[in-house]
């Protein structure tokens, strides 16, 4: 193990690196992050041994992790924003083919207006697709996500691609320190890749993605359901044996001293840094506040999401995107599966800069709740 | 925590420079991060750079509001921006200038001609490492030592040895 400063798309880039990809489509032009640049050099000073292939366009490059994964390789991509709007069409058909392909997403918002600036609105407008999705907090999150989402992915049981969310700029431009596995370690704990649905065998053809009357469609979409009720076990034994190979620790939730809080603030990515600094501030001045951070989006941990905020009175939901009309995705989810008194917060979209002042005004609007859904950080109609 | 604030003009190196002050920073044992303004790239338009530093693991991720140090690669900026922003009562700042530099009011404002040591050991006029010198010996901050050791890691061979050069020069200036 080495210890670095770096960016998380480094980190992510190291992460792809040690599981040892066999093909890695890639559109390499903007919204492009410098993940793929990384893994260019890798492929190319043969650090890396897979087919790193350039396509004409995101579209191209998700469609290319398909039919590498559906012949039975471990895939690698990356993309952000536009990128992912871009995607979109076969994103579904991954998980319905049942590919376990591992992308990162630098979340990023989407046009128009145009911004290159952070929010998280991209991936979620993927949330209904059948991939897993993790919200990462750091740099370390990121690589430490993207080694424990091939694990998953590839689990029987599970079979479903996985998303790996890091906000952009917030970490995919910022240097920190990293730890970086050594090969051996993440050898033990994800072993090469030898698929049992997905094989491209000339004395066993198979066909994915093939046409499905309504006398199959139907139960192939519950077998995607059931795929993602299973994926929550399989995410908490991953995330054990991570610990006891890494020593990090990791859960589909992060309770922050949610047990006596009165109020617990509900957030995903990198804004929970920010948080739990300010809740430690509040604290010394008595407040009971907490912070429950949802890790994993996909599959929506429902009963960990209970179990930590039994205690206290009100829930505020922080949301980087929005579903117009409803609130953030998160809220809404919440509101659906939840049964607590609860707010809605749309903050920092399109990369306006979350401070511990913003924390601190959803804080108080969940004290004294004016409505339902607030969006906090608008300019005043004179600045 | 301490934090700083570089300003340049994009092709400068100001997000580098922020870069090899956390390194440097974590080399002498500390925690440290770094990152750009978050923006569009272009070259000549100002741009600034962000480092903390911290004995602790730093949570903190919007952008450097309140910096103790503020360092200036470019003294034509100083009339383009307001360079003096949010800095902190007791902050200093250093600028890159052959002037003398008074318009601090009561901040401490230390002046190198960077350029001159730039361009007498490089041969062109790229600072954003000679001033990490410079904040070095200033400052205390940060060893000269890591300083010296992550310019050889982030441009290895000949550039990486000038760069050094020139970055002990400012140092045993300040």
């Amino acid at each position: 193990m080495t210890k670095e400063v770096m960016t998380a798309n480094k980190a992510v880039a190291e992460a792809a690196r040690l599981v040892k990809p066999k093909v890695i489509p890639v559109f390499p032009i903007t919204p492009q992050t410098s993940i793929s640049e990384y893994l260019a050099q890798y492929v190319a000073d043969g650090d890396i041994d897979a087919k790193y292939v350039k396509v004409e366009s995101e579209h191209s490059a998700i469609s290319a992790a398909v039919g590498a994964s559906g012949a039975g390789v471990r895939v690698f991509t990356a993309t952000s924003s536009q990128g992912l709007m871009l995607m979109h069409e076969i994103i579904f058909a991954a998980a319905g083919m049942r590919v376990p392909i591992v992308m990162a997403n630098a979340n990023r918002a989407i046009s128009a207006p145009l911004s290159i600036w952070n929010d998280q609105q991209d991936s979620i407008a993927q949330r209904d697709a059948g991939w897993l999705q993790t919200y990462v907090e750091d740099a370390q999150d990121a690589l430490d996500s993207t080694l424990m989402a091939y694990k998953i992915s590839e689990n029987d049981d599970v079979l479903l691609p996985s998303m790996v969310c890091l906000d952009g700029f917030i970490l995919t431009h910022t240097v920190e320190p990293v730890d970086i596995p050594n090969q051996e370690d993440v050898n033990k704990f994800l072993p090469s890749y030898n698929p049992k649905h997905s094989f491209l065998d000339p004395k066993e053809p198979m066909t994915l993605g093939a046409l499905a009357d309504p006398g199959y469609y139907f139960e192939a979409r519950h077998a995607i359901e059931i795929g993602m009720e299973k994926s929550i076990d399989v995410i908490k034994k991953t995330c054990k044996e991570f610990e006891e190979i890494f020593g990090r620790k990791y859960d589909l939730v992060e309770n922050y001293k949610c047990d006596d809080a009165e109020i617990v603030l509900v957030a995903m990515g990198s804004v929970c840094s920010t948080i739990k600094a300010v809740i430690d501030e509040l604290r010394e001045e008595g407040e009971k506040i907490g912070l429950l951070k949802i890790r994993v989006y996909r599959p929506f941990p429902v009963d960990e999401i209970n179990d930590a905020i039994k205690n206290c009175k009100k829930l505020s939901i922080l949301d980087k995107n929005i579903t117009f009309g409803i609130g953030g995705a998160l809220y809404s989810d919440i509101k659906a599966k939840i049964n607590k008194e609860t707010y809605g917060f749309i903050i920092g979209l399109g990369g306006r800069d979350i401070t511990p002042d913003t924390i601190k005004e959803v804080y108080e609007k969940t004290k004294n709740p004016e409505k339902d859904v607030t969006w906090v950080g608008l300019k005043k109609e004179d600045d | 925590m301490i934090e700083i604030r570089f300003h340049g003009r994009g092709g400068q190196g100001a997000v580098t420079a922020a870069e090899i002050l956390a390194k440097a920073a974590f080399k002498d044992g500390k925690y440290a991060q770094a990152f750009p303004f978050f923006g569009v790239e272009r070259r000549g338009a100002p741009v600034m750079a962000f480092t903390r530093i911290d004995d602790e693991p730093i949570r903190i991720r919007y952008q450097v509001y309140n910096p103790n140090y503020v360092l200036v690669l470019d003294d034509g900026l100083t009339h383009v921006v307001d360079v003096f922003s949010g800095l902190k009562d007791n902050g200093k700042i250093i600028v890159n200038t052959d002037e003398d530099f008074k318009n601090g009011g009561d901040t401490e404002v230390y002046e190198i001609d960077a350029t001159k040591i730039a361009l007498d050991t490089l041969g062109i006029n790229i600072v954003n490492t000679i001033i990490l010198g410079y904040f070095a010996k200033k400052t205390g901050e940060v060893s000269i030592e890591s300083i010296i050791e992550v310019i050889k890691e982030v441009f290895p061979g000949k550039i990486g040895e000038k760069n050094a050069t020139a970055t002990m020069k400012a140092y045993e200036m300040a």
